[in-house]
């Protein structure tokens, strides 16, 4: 590992002003992620600028009804907290099927959202990846690809993105907040024209719409009504403390056997967490049918291009989205 | 002053009630703190990558503390916090932890390199399900938990067994649990 420098700045003025000036420099928290990727060769920052004793670490209620998450509340605070847990089951569930306890008391929700990919290829720093090294090149469409993404991947890279929370977040509607050297801002996880974060394209080695020196300091979840009839499902390799290798958040409104509305998000999948909008489009006001769950389903999938390997992730989308607005539907009507 | 260019610090890391001043380079994790530089080799290096657990130690002392993976905790992050590792589990006078003592009850170990850090990973969970933390395997996110063998196992998910000594692992843990207050 490369020797670096650590500060601990007394604000986040500071901190911000300390990772824009150096080229080097990144900022820490959990360092659940970047440290192991420090280990592993794939990150070599000479300046870690700690920002856990700065980042606001509280969830709180907003005007609206909703609630504003601190970028540093840990990962199990926040699966923890009572608001989420009766208010946004979907988050709550999406945070404990992540990691480990152990991980969990060190990850924070603003290191959550800007993990970097598992692809075996971009982790190990003997192989081509475009992601790591651009313009290197991408072993996985010939190679490993079994649990890489089926949407919104682009020939230099299918990659997934790995948080669980993240697709809850989607599904929900999440805003990020940022702080940085031009100022606060805030951009949606996954609004419908982009958001947090980017799609590959021809530049998968940059993943999300920050700038060096920004920082996520909170995450805010807009109210939603029917949040409490929401959840999440983990498909995995073994039972617990596994990546996906499919997940999906949903939430539903249904009445009188009809779908009032629904939010969809799908995650392992894709480069970033999926809001799978199409098949939202396709439920509202339709009847609360497995027939109508699975045209919604195969509505979103139409987008998607497998590759041989990972193609079985059609079926099993389409089967766990079935399956849970069913279960859904049941709940809450 | 530390500035942005020194890639060493002097710092304090209190581990088990005791202050200990070190001058450590910056990618000491808290793992090769105690094992290299103070002598305590109970906590484990397994993975070294946060995936087996074998380094499981207590941040914020053993009663309420939580546990993480030192292996992914750098020293320099850890300094002023109460640290306790599985040197720290028994009392003054010898008397072994409840889990401990349980471990040794249920033979809960084959090779043994997993056990400090399953009994200090044990010792944390045992105390967020009595502040009533959910679970993935917890049916409601809202009820009280009770910590039957599909919780226990979820909970402990973090700790590998390589020599799949789970059964008895289960039964020591499924002792203690039952035996609190």
């Amino acid at each position: 590992m490369r020797p670096f420098g650590y500060l601990t700045p007394p604000d986040l003025a500071g901190a911000i002003a300390a990772v824009t000036r150096r080229p080097g420099a990144t900022f820490l928290a959990g360092g659940t992620n970047l440290i192991d990727l420090m280990k592993l060769g794939v990150a070599a920052p000479d300046l870690l600028v700690d920002v856990t004793g700065l980042l606001p670490d509280r969830i709180e209620p907003t005007a609206a009804g909703g609630l504003r998450i601190g970028a540093g509340v840990r990962n199990s605070d926040l699966a923890a907290d009572p608001r989420v847990r009766a208010g946004f089951p979907v988050l709550a569930r999406a945070v404990l099927t992540g990691a480990s306890g152990q991980l969990r008391n060190m990850a924070t929700v603003g290191g959550n959202l800007l993990q970097r990919t598992r692809c075996l290829y971009f982790q190990d720093v003997t192989k081509p990846c475009n992601k790591r090294v651009p313009g290197s090149g991408c072993p996985a469409r010939a190679g490993d690809h079994r649990n890489l993404a089926i949407l919104g991947g682009s020939p230099h890279c299918v990659a997934t993105h790995p948080s669980d929370m993240a697709v809850a977040l989607a599904a929900l509607d999440a805003v990020v907040h940022i702080e940085g050297p031009a100022g606060p801002r805030a951009v949606p996880i996954a609004g419908p024209f982009g958001g947090l974060y980017r799609l590959p394209g021809d530049r998968p080695d940059r993943e999300t719409t920050l700038e060096r020196g920004d920082l996520i300091t909170a995450v805010e979840i807009p109210p939603l009504a029917y949040a409490g009839n929401s959840a999440y499902r983990k498909v995995r390799d073994r039972t617990s403390y596994a990546f996906a290798v499919v997940s999906v958040a949903a939430a539903t409104d249904v009445a009188g056997g009809v779908v009032r509305d629904a939010r969809l998000a799908i995650g392992a999948v894709a480069p970033v967490p999926w809001r799978a909008r199409a098949a939202e489009r396709v439920l509202a006001g339709r009847p609360a049918t497995s027939e109508w769950f699975g045209r919604a389903a195969d509505a979103e999938l139409a987008m998607a291009s497998p590759l041989p390997d990972n193609a079985f992730k059609l079926t099993l989308v389409r089967n766990v989205v079935v399956r849970m607005l069913g279960e859904l539907a049941g709940a809450g009507s | 002053m530390t500035t942005a260019d020194d890639t060493s610090s002097e710092l304090t890391l209190v581990v088990n009630g005791t202050a200990h001043r070190l001058r450590l380079d910056h990618r000491t994790t808290l793992l090769d703190a105690l094992r290299e530089h103070l002598g305590l080799t109970g906590t484990k290096k397994g993975c070294d990558h946060g995936q087996c657990g074998a380094c499981t130690v207590l941040v914020g002392g053993l009663v309420g503390g939580r546990r993480v993976n030192s292996c992914l905790l750098l020293a320099v992050m850890a300094q002023g916090a109460e640290i306790t590792t599985i040197e720290g589990l028994a009392a003054a006078d010898g008397e072994l932890h409840p889990l401990q003592a349980a471990f040794v009850e249920r033979d809960a170990l084959q090779c043994g390199y997993c056990t400090p850090g399953q009994i200090c990973s044990a010792a944390a969970m045992l105390g967020e399900a009595a502040a009533g933390w959910p679970s993935a395997a917890s049916a409601s996110l809202t009820s009280p938990v009770v910590l039957d063998a599909a919780e226990i196992r979820e909970r402990m998910s973090g700790n590998l067994c390589r020599c799949g000594a789970y059964v008895n692992i289960l039964a020591a843990i499924t002792d203690v649990a039952r035996a609190a207050p």
